[in-house]
């Protein structure tokens, strides 16, 4: 079973969300993801100052197996990357809801964040997804 | 006989599976006009009947003095070179599927890849590309994904390009959102104008492509080029000929030293000089190379050397989660066709001349050329065109249009140029001539003495 934190906003293509108090959010992707894509060796993060909409694609994960986009999950503008990952991309493996985390962007796209889901329905929509 | 294995039953069957009418019905969605419609081909002839045909088509051709280069450039090939390449053991023209299986093709690639990495200056070689102006066109689209620093999609591309990579590179790229901007060049000397970069500084542009020699044989300032476009936040895409970097500054060391780097970003070309023969056009192959810090942007297969879980060493595929049977629409490319068997010839070639052998035929190639100038610049309205020092090419200025004298000297079996007027109207009666180490003293003198000839006949005449 994969860890899913209450704490955090969730969407379909398996991003995770933490929203702070100040319209800044961290974007991850989700333990569910970085087990399904296996060991890493290779993580594209998004420029500081780059301008995202909402559904972007502005990361790139690669395992031995796979690469794939990972999708703004809210407009803005970023404001942190993850650099570390560059040379430890196993990190996101490790600790995905943590020393993992993608990239902070600065929002004012309330209405994206409305949008996304809540722990709860992002597992009912696991469960469903793997029916 | 008819080598197809599918009865009309089963062709029956198979559409019926699908739910599809007939065979046509799978191509309704190509425009009826775009269609070649019935093809009006003779009736089957037998094999020695088109034996036949084929000899006489041939001997058309006859055995001409080629003095023609423009991209595609005749040199020596040592007979070793396609006695080994035919070999059943790499005569495969095809990227190996189970690559693992194939160890000697991939050790070759991976050898193929040291030598480019070896001529160019660069980190890094891919095993390949389709050809020379297809690989400036992925260059192209590569320095779009790499410059992240750049929104722009704009390329300066100088007119000292080849055309026809011009061409490619615009219906390819072009076609991907990306803009061209020229770059003029310096009438006189025959190389880029510095000056004509100046308005484009502070701007943003994606990448500046430097040819290096440029297609009119003459070297350009290229430390000067790479300097300004690196100032300006640039890549820099070098398209090389490979036999020339044997005597040249690898594109890796040109322009200074910025940001713990130096030289070109990008570096491509075609790769026919290295053992693959003049034919009708190809196939030839491309070759690509740039930084580690570019790799996973760069296309194609890239071979890589490693170890087994015993220790031993062995080659594997690497870096395949960028290609397009893992990647689908978002690999860095889908024409990352790999010319197998041409780079196995190539990397032959290589290594039976060596640096020093290749050394050779540049030298010759180069000084070639400069007794081909040197005999035809004294005919009677023929001089040089341009100032600048050029490699195993040049462009001479006639004093009457070139077709004509050349369809005079193809009658007296000698090819004698690419006539540029159309490509460069603004150079007058333009021709770019081209000798190699093929070419002899005596065949020099054949040319220009053929070209006296047909120059001092009556004009009607030639």
């Amino acid at each position: 079973m994969s860890n899913i934190p209450a704490d955090l906003k969730y969407t379909k293509s398996h991003e995770w969300v933490r929203q702070a108090q100040n319209g800044a959010v961290e974007v991850g992707i989700t333990d569910h993801a970085q087990s399904a894509l296996g060991d890493l060796v290779f993580v594209e993060v998004p420029e500081v100052g780059r301008a995202l909409r909402a559904g972007d694609a502005c990361a790139v994960v690669e395992s031995v197996k796979a690469a794939s986009d990972v999708y703004s999950p809210v407009g803005g503008r970023v404001t942190a990357s993850n650099a570390v990952l560059a040379s430890q991309p196993e990190l996101l493996n490790q600790d995905p809801y943590g020393a993992g985390w993608l990239f902070r962007l600065e929002t004012s796209d309330s209405a994206g964040a409305a949008a996304l889901m809540s722990a709860a329905a992002y597992e009912s929509f696991l469960a469903d997804e793997s029916k | 006989m008819a080598f197809i294995p599918h009865t009309a039953e089963d062709v029956a069957r198979m559409l019926e599976v699908i739910g599809v009418p007939s065979i046509e019905a799978l191509f309704d969605e190509i425009p009826k006009e775009l269609r070649a419609g019935v093809l009006a081909l003779p009736p089957a002839m037998s094999e020695m009947e088109v034996a036949r045909l084929l000899t006489q088509r041939a001997a058309l051709d006859g055995r001409p003095l080629n003095f023609i280069g423009a991209g595609a450039y005749e040199h020596h090939i040592p007979a070793p070179v396609w006695a080994i390449t035919t070999r059943g053991e790499f005569y495969s023209a095809y990227t190996p599927y189970q690559a693992e299986a194939s160890q000697g093709t991939l050790q070759l690639i991976y050898e193929y890849q040291s030598m480019m990495c070896a001529l160019t200056g660069m980190e890094v070689s891919n095993a390949s590309l389709y050809d020379g102006a297809s690989a400036l066109a992925e260059a192209c689209l590569m320095a779009v994904r790499a410059n992240r620093g750049s929104t722009s999609r704009r390329i300066l591309l100088p007119r000292t390009v080849n055309p026809t990579y011009a061409q490619v590179a615009r219906a390819i790229a072009g076609n991907q959102d990306i803009t061209f901007e020229t770059v003029d060049f310096d009438r006189s000397a025959g190389r880029t104008l510095l000056s004509a970069l100046q308005p484009c500084s502070g701007q943003d542009f994606t990448a500046l492509i430097i040819q290096q020699p440029n297609f009119f044989g003459s070297f350009e300032e290229v430390d000067q080029l790479t300097d300004w476009a690196h100032e300006n936040r640039l890549l820099v895409i070098a398209v090389v000929n490979p036999t020339s970097l044997a005597l040249l500054k690898p594109p890796g060391q040109w322009g200074a030293a910025r940001d713990g780097h130096r030289g070109a970003d990008i570096v491509c070309g075609e790769g026919q000089p290295l053992g693959v023969p003049l034919a009708s056009g190809g196939p030839y192959f491309g070759f690509m190379a740039t930084r580690m810090q570019y790799v996973r942007q760069m296309p194609g297969r890239i071979v890589g050397r490693t170890v087994d879980a015993d220790g031993r060493p062995g080659f594997s595929l690497t870096l395949q989660a960028r290609e397009q049977h893992i990647r689908r629409s978002k690999a860095t490319s889908n024409i990352c066709t790999n010319q197998g068997l041409l780079v196995t010839a190539a990397t032959i070639y290589m290594s039976l001349l060596g640096a020093r052998g290749l050394e050779a035929v540049a030298q010759a190639s180069m000084q070639r050329t400069a007794d081909l100038v040197a005999a035809l610049s004294k005919v009677a309205g023929v001089k040089r065109a341009f100032s600048a020092a050029h490699f195993h090419e040049a462009v001479l200025l006639l004093d009457r249009p070139p077709v004509p004298l050349l369809a005079a000297l193809a009658r007296r079996g000698i090819l004698g140029g690419l006539d540029l007027s159309e490509r460069y109207p603004e150079l007058g009666h333009a021709l770019l001539v081209c000798a190699t180490e093929t070419k002899l003293g005596v065949d020099i003198d054949s040319y220009a003495a053929a070209l006296t000839d047909v120059m001092s006949a009556p004009r009607a005449a030639a």
